[in-house]
């Protein structure tokens, strides 16, 4: 993976509004550090890494869209860069507690590229915990195939659609799938069921729990016009408007954005297969075909650190060339 | 005889419906940049409606009330389904739901395809 631009280790601490501005000119790839449960960003390799904060509580990575099938002119060898990302995060001068995949590990759902995205992400080394893209759901049984491999969730406890959440560091992670019984018009769906899981898993939470909430398409509306949101992440983000620390990560849009609205930090991580265009700048979201020597530089993934009572969180992209 | 001949004139009629059917269109929607084009096509009874993906991201077609739904596309597969009718039918795409298309059954749609 290639040099990001750093964050100097002197601004770590600095307010979440600095830090996201640090995060817009980081660029590539992502890594988050949660610390005093709002994000910072620091460069994830080479020296960027060294912005990282020291010994820091917890580190996980998330990877996302890795389309495991994609060959088409846009990157032939979806699975290569796959290889590629796990090889950066290997690298890390911090090991991660874990990584999440934030959906479309498969283009078209078939065993085999599920199979060789398992290969893959196993060379990690740590925990993955997956959340389904769209493209992981095309199966027959609309699902099935996604919920059989991956369906009991880190800890037997995934629901529905494979939703569940789980405590690692003194932070809730909460995993929503947004991606199934989509309508006609309409863009991601969390739907009623989920929903009404949702509100109960936070209910015992205090409200200076750091929560991390990840799913595939965006959970606020960041392009309808493209399908680019949630019908019902309004509902969800409703839900936890009365923490004091909240970190979204999505997928599926292939590029970084990132907002903070009160409590709520957003940020959407790279894939590691293609790139997207931004918002309305194409005329559709189909994959951008770069030369051979640029893909790299707009592919990548994100890590995130948290650190109790430290400041805010670490959020760090970085790309794979 | 008058009732023979009445049949036979039915028959006729019939004969000549079904061979209307028999001459049914294939009326083709492209998917292409994430849209179908024609987006609203007007369509005879007995049409059959073949989507192609022109898009190098698979797409997949699916009724609004949920009475078909195709496997998904990749780059140039196909889907057909042949419309009895009248009636109309509105469907999407299941992966990008924003993508939207309309089939408007009817007796005197047989030109194919119509505007929006």
């Amino acid at each position: 993976m290639a040099k990001q631009s750093s964050v100097p280790e002197d601004e770590i601490d600095t307010g979440r509004r600095h830090a996201l501005k640090c995060m817009t000119w980081a660029g590539t790839g992502l890594v988050w550090s949660l610390a005093g449960g709002v994000p910072l960003t620091a460069g994830l390799l080479g020296r960027d890494a060294q912005a990282a904060p020291v010994n820091p509580a917890l580190t996980f990575v998330q990877i996302s869209d890795s389309h495991v099938g994609f060959d088409k002119p846009a990157n032939p060898d979806a699975l290569a860069t796959l290889r590629e990302a796990v090889a950066g995060v290997r690298s890390l001068p911090t090991r991660p507690a874990f990584v999440i995949h934030t959906g479309d590990i498969s283009h078209l759902s078939r065993d085999e590229q599920f199979d060789a995205a398992d290969q893959a992400l196993k060379e990690l080394g740590v925990p993955v915990f997956f959340v389904p893209g769209e493209h992981d759901v095309l199966d027959d049984g609309m699902g099935a195939a996604y919920l059989a491999r991956y369906g009991k969730g880190p800890n037997g406890k995934a629901l529905g659609a494979g939703w569940y959440s789980f405590d690692h560091g003194g932070v809730h992670f909460v995993a929503l799938v947004n991606v199934v019984n989509l309508k006609g018009g309409g863009l991601g769906n969390l739907g009623q069921d989920q929903l009404a899981w949702l509100a109960d898993d936070l209910r015992a939470l205090s409200a200076s729990t750091p929560v991390v909430v990840f799913a595939h398409i965006p959970l606020w509306t960041v392009y309808p016009e493209w399908g680019w949101g949630t019908d019902d992440g309004a509902r969800a983000l409703g839900l936890l408007a009365r923490f004091g620390s909240v970190t979204v990560m999505n997928g599926h849009i292939h590029q970084i954005l990132q907002k903070v609205e009160g409590n709520v930090a957003f940020h959407t991580a790279r894939s590691t297969a293609f790139p997207q265009p931004s918002p309305g700048s194409a005329p559709s979201p189909g994959p951008v075909k770069l030369p051979a020597d640029k893909l790299r530089g707009a592919l990548g993934v994100t890590t995130v650190t948290y650190r109790a009572k430290a400041g805010p969180l670490a959020v760090v992209d970085a790309t794979l060339g | 005889m008058r009732s023979l001949m009445s049949a036979a004139r039915v028959a006729a009629v019939l004969f000549c419906a079904l061979t209307g059917l028999a001459h049914a269109e294939t009326v083709e929607i492209r998917i292409d940049n994430f849209t179908f084009s024609p987006a609203e096509v007007h369509v005879a009874p007995g049409t059959t409606i073949v989507w192609i993906n022109a898009d190098d991201i698979p797409h997949a077609v699916a009724a609004n009330d949920k009475s078909f739904r195709s496997k998904v596309l990749d780059t140039e597969e196909k889907y057909s389904r042949t419309v009895a009718g009248p009636g109309t039918i509105d469907y999407f795409c299941s992966l990008h739901p924003h993508m939207t298309g309309r089939i408007i059954v009817d007796g005197n749609g047989s030109d194919g395809a119509g505007g929006h």
